[in-house]
């Protein structure tokens, strides 16, 4: 091997180590002063346990409270977007009557996701399912597809929307479970605005939370069981 | 060689001067600096725009630096909190000039959210 050629090695082993060096330190300061936040944990499931015992008929602060936390209109035109709407029913025989309300249910295994064409439609780690409106095309399987009419498109052009929860003419959208909220340790503004405390929100995964001790200890259904999608909405009380 | 550096040089002086006058004036809000420097930002925050979006909605990891949020609550017009609200606007000015139609704000806020709070706080 001549001189030129070792020269050379040292040469790049040098540079290689301080170069190394100078970075190093840089690289390791960055992350430590903006740390990328975690993101979504797959050990969370994200759910709701709504108490239909304590839902009184006629009260849609709920309705009221999702509108205004993600700037819908509440249906003051035919086709306007609604996330989460008062059911009233009765059973014919007894006469019984009951009130709750119905959103998207956070299925574990989800239609919407099913059939979407552009992989638009998506469930987080942590069980939220979104609709991912950079890839959404507006075709509305995911509306076919879903068992509890959950999901609305929107028809008009919109304005003003809030800063945290974009929303946009031709794609589809539901309820979110106030997915900004959530990623800043609150609740969904339904749960937060319920006058009953009807709506129970936590983590199911996690056995020492409120809402996984309540459905340990009480009957709970989820609604249209048999399709086996494993909602993350429970109902109390059906 | 001479030559080609004469060439070259008269071809650049009226380019210089030619991008000087036109280049837009963007209304830069607070401004500042905190994730690069304008230059790269000029040519790269698309890139990290749309690598952000998908971090933030499909993952959840949302990192207030690169999030557009964070962008508009510095950009915004101090007269009218808005990104996009006139032609000299942050956004619209250079865009207008570069003829890049952008998509974002059919669906974001183009406003500053704290001015936004404040306007719909009840």
């Amino acid at each position: 091997m001549s001189d030129i050629d070792l020269y050379r090695r040292t040469f790049l082993k040098t540079s290689l180590g301080a170069a190394a060096v100078a970075i190093a330190p840089g690289m390791l300061l960055f992350d430590t002063a903006h740390g990328k936040p975690q993101p979504a944990s797959g050990k969370v499931r994200w759910g709701m346990l709504i108490d239909t015992t304590q839902c009184k008929s006629g009260c849609d602060d709920c309705v009221t409270a999702c509108n205004r936390e993600n700037g819908l209109s509440g249906a003051t035109s035919a086709t306007d977007s609604q996330w989460i709407r008062k059911i009233e029913i009765k059973d014919i025989s007894s006469g019984r009557e009951l009130s709750l309300p119905m959103m998207c249910q956070h299925c574990e295994h989800p239609p919407c996701v099913d059939v979407c064409p552009t992989t638009a439609s998506f469930k987080r780690a942590d069980g939220i399912v979104l609709v991912d409106k950079h890839r959404c095309i507006g075709c509305r399987y995911c509306m076919m597809a879903c068992p509890y009419k959950a999901r609305s498109f929107v028809h008009e052009p919109l304005h003003d929307q809030n800063p945290d929860v974009p929303r946009g003419k031709g794609t589809v959208e539901a309820c979110t479970l106030c997915v900004h909220r959530i990623d800043q340790g609150l609740q969904p503004a339904c749960a937060e605005a319920c006058p009953n405390q009807a709506i129970l929100f936590g983590d199911l995964n996690d056995t020492d939370s409120e809402i996984s001790k309540k459905i340990r200890s009480v009957a709970s259904v989820q609604i249209r069981a048999n399709l086996g999608l494993n909602t993350g909405i429970r109902y109390r009380g059906l | 060689m001479k030559l080609f550096a004469s060439l070259l040089l008269c071809l650049c002086i009226p380019a210089a001067w030619a991008a000087g006058t036109n280049a837009p004036k963007p209304d830069i809000g607070k401004g500042g600096q905190c994730v690069e420097d304008v230059q790269w930002m000029r040519k790269n925050h698309m890139h990290l725009l749309k690598h952000q979006r998908d971090e933030a909605l499909r993952k959840g990891a949302r990192d207030e630096k690169l999030s557009l949020k964070n962008c508009i609550e510095c950009h915004a017009s101090t007269r009218d909190d808005s990104v996009i609200a006139r032609d000299d606007s942050f956004c619209v000015a250079c865009h207008r000039y570069e003829a890049v139609k952008i998509d974002c704000f059919e669906c974001h806020s183009g406003k500053r959210k704290s001015a936004w709070s404040q306007r719909n706080a009840k």
